[in-house]
């Protein structure tokens, strides 16, 4: 039942829930993605696959918020993320603060570049994600390559993963957020009041054998690969560089890591 | 045994009267809230749990408060609580109704509530929260009706009454402890990463519960003219006082384990509680708790110095007095600060800031009006049933 429901996001991806939630019928139809996941494991996509994905952000290559900006507009845009006012917002991408990020990590003489730095903020995809541990119905979910889903119609909306989660990496829809999409995507679905929803590790472009959305649109400073392969290049850039994660002294193991 | 719920006087029917205006409110509130989504709360990405799930942790210490009158009658035969057991069952029942209701208007999609039901997840504190919930709720309603029924026949209660009233001691324990894992097993809240949080939330239960329990009692004596027992009062003093002091002593170690260890995490909730903090990104010094909080702990202790004195817990205005003080000290620490200091700081050592929204309250009133309406319900049935046995 677990496991059949997991194949079935892994390569149907969220195409198949904006279906069911009515959004961009046209667009979803033609994409086949009303057939049974069944189908869609022959389709003989050349869909990107790993023991588990993770992600090194090289934060020397950017310098400033300005340099974020088009990483978060491609993740805003293609997963029809709402720009809401106030603290009631929803984010799947977005930037923070030394401190913001690292919290406990409060160096005390800090390099000023790396101090003034604006550093990308999203769900880390741990290995051993809190959220999952909490959810009530399943609804959050870690998927065998190492992505932490969302499942949007299970959800019941009690923002357990919200208190769970250590990195603020959920986002809520205290209300109807289609108003608050400016251009929507039709081939990615909208979400619906009361539910949670965060980054996804872009699975609906590796069905489709493309890097995710933010990934793309860095040119090549964030680097997407399988950790659990130690010949893959993710592997060789944290060989190489010291990288940071943020709070790993709560075990959870995030798959994003920082080159400072 | 229901009907005698339809027999009083006019203050009786006013009383009945002004809880269904509440209930009217709260349930208007809550249809606009179902309409328009949890916006209508002030509760944020950074304070995602707020004024609702506050009065749960408040409320399942009520409930379990019974079982410090059904453990010494049922377990210890400590017959001098007879008269009051099944008040305490009833109020359970009416505790974890309200409780359960919280739960639910504080869902963003309260239509797949069954969800939890259809796809049990043993891993998640909330499945078990479920099951102890309803559990205990069941037993209370079985245990108390059957009892207060054997009471009406003038028979003594079966011997299967008395091994369910057993079982639910263990049930009352458990609904506040497996509350309190709900946050205890966070990582990163620091606030509620502590091992003495189920500690915390018994010794709150078992001092606030039962002076909600004993100032209803007192109100019940006056107006139904019945008869709670001079011994029964002051052993159930003397228990609140005993818990009180353990609530208080038990605070005191989260702040000498935070304050001694000097690690921020530790500190900063307290801090925030008790002084405020500031937002780094912002500058601005942020502490809407913080006269809250000095009222709870100013009373907390006030409570105390009146409770612990024989010669004032005695006196019975000053004991009323003390309990309504206790109460009050209580709720702001578990039905306000609790829950949302636990958010603060947030995930970024950024300070957001939470007040319930009007349409929090007016929902809240209306469960806690439901609550006191299955409350009076039953008890009026339990008064009326007690007085014609006697």
């Amino acid at each position: 039942m677990k496991t059949t429901r997991r194949d079935f996001l892994k390569v149907a991806g969220v195409t198949a829930l904006g279906m069911a939630a009515g959004a961009g019928p046209a667009l979803a139809y033609s994409k086949g993605a009303y057939l049974p996941h069944t189908e869609h494991m022959d389709t003989g996509h050349d869909h990107l696959a790993a023991k588990r994905w993770g992600m090194v952000i090289d934060t020397r290559a950017f310098h400033g918020e300005a340099d974020y900006a088009p990483l978060i507009e491609a993740c805003h845009k293609e997963h029809n993320v709402p720009t809401i006012p106030g603290t009631q917002d929803v984010k799947w991408l977005w930037t923070g603060g030394f401190h913001a990020t690292f919290p406990h990590n409060h160096q005390e003489f800090l390099a000023e570049r790396a101090h003034h730095a604006a550093y990308p903020l999203l769900c880390n995809h741990c290995d051993n994600p809190p959220c999952v541990r909490v959810c009530p119905t399943q609804a959050t979910f870690k998927r065998e390559d190492g992505i932490v889903m969302m499942d949007m119609h299970r959800c019941i909306g009690c923002r357990f993963c919200m208190a769970g989660c250590p990195y603020g990496s959920r986002s809520f829809n205290f209300q109807d957020p289609r108003p608050f999409i400016a251009e929507e995507n039709l081939a990615y679905p909208t979400r619906m009041k009361g539910v949670v929803e965060k980054c996804t590790f872009c699975t609906e472009r590796l069905a489709e054998g493309k890097m995710p959305a933010c990934v793309e649109a860095s040119e090549g400073k964030i680097v997407f690969g399988d950790l659990g392969d130690p010949d893959s290049e993710i592997r060789h850039i944290l060989a190489e560089n010291f990288t940071l994660r943020r709070k790993p002294d709560l075990g959870t193991s995030p798959s994003v890591f920082y080159i400072i | 045994m229901l009907e005698k719920a339809l027999n009083g006087n006019k203050y009786y029917w006013w009383w009945i009267s002004l809880l269904l205006v509440c209930i009217g409110v709260g349930a208007y509130n809550y249809a606009l809230q179902f309409q328009h989504g949890l916006q209508l709360t002030n509760m944020s990405r950074d304070v995602s749990w707020g004024f609702y799930v506050a009065q749960l942790t408040y409320l399942v210490g009520v409930a379990a408060s019974g079982v410090m009158l059904v453990l010494p009658y049922y377990l210890h035969d400590y017959k001098k609580f007879g008269n009051l057991v099944v008040f305490g069952e009833f109020m359970a029942i009416g505790a974890i109704i309200m409780c359960l209701l919280f739960v639910v208007v504080d869902l963003g999609q309260p239509q797949r509530l069954m969800n939890v039901v259809l796809h049990p997840t043993p891993n998640s504190v909330l499945f078990w929260d479920m099951i102890v919930l309803n559990g205990y709720m069941f037993l209370n309603i079985i245990v108390g009706w059957a009892s207060l029924e054997a009471q009406k026949k003038g028979v003594p209660y079966a011997q299967w009454v008395k091994i369910l009233a057993i079982v639910s001691v263990p049930f009352a324990f458990s609904i506040h402890t497996v509350t309190a894992f709900l946050y205890a097993g966070i990582p990163a809240r620091h606030f509620w990463l502590t091992a003495i949080m189920a500690a915390r939330f018994l010794a709150s239960a078992f001092c606030a519960g039962p002076a909600i329990m004993l100032l209803l009692l007192f109100i019940v004596e006056k107006v139904a003219k019945f008869e709670i027992g001079d011994y029964a009062v002051k052993m159930l003093a003397r228990i609140i006082t005993y818990a009180m002091i353990f609530n208080v002593f038990f605070f005191g170690l989260e702040l000498f384990t935070a304050f001694y260890s000097q690690i921020p995490g530790h500190m900063h909730s307290i801090v925030y509680l008790f002084a405020g903090l500031e937002d780094p990104t912002t500058g601005q010094h942020l502490g809407v708790m913080v006269p809250y909080f000095w009222a709870a702990a100013f009373m907390a202790l006030l409570s105390l110095a009146l409770l612990i004195p024989s010669a004032t817990r005695n006196c019975k205005p000053v004991l009323i007095f003390a309990l309504i003080i206790l109460v009050a000290a209580t709720w702001i620490d578990k039905g306000m600060g609790l829950v949302v200091a636990g958010f603060i700081p947030n995930m970024f050592e950024g300070v957001t800031e939470y007040m319930p929204s009007s349409t929090e309250l007016f929902i809240s009133l209306g469960i806690y009006a439901i609550g006191a309406l299955v409350v009076t319900v039953l008890w009026k049935i339990a008064v009326t049933v007690k007085k014609a046995a006697a």
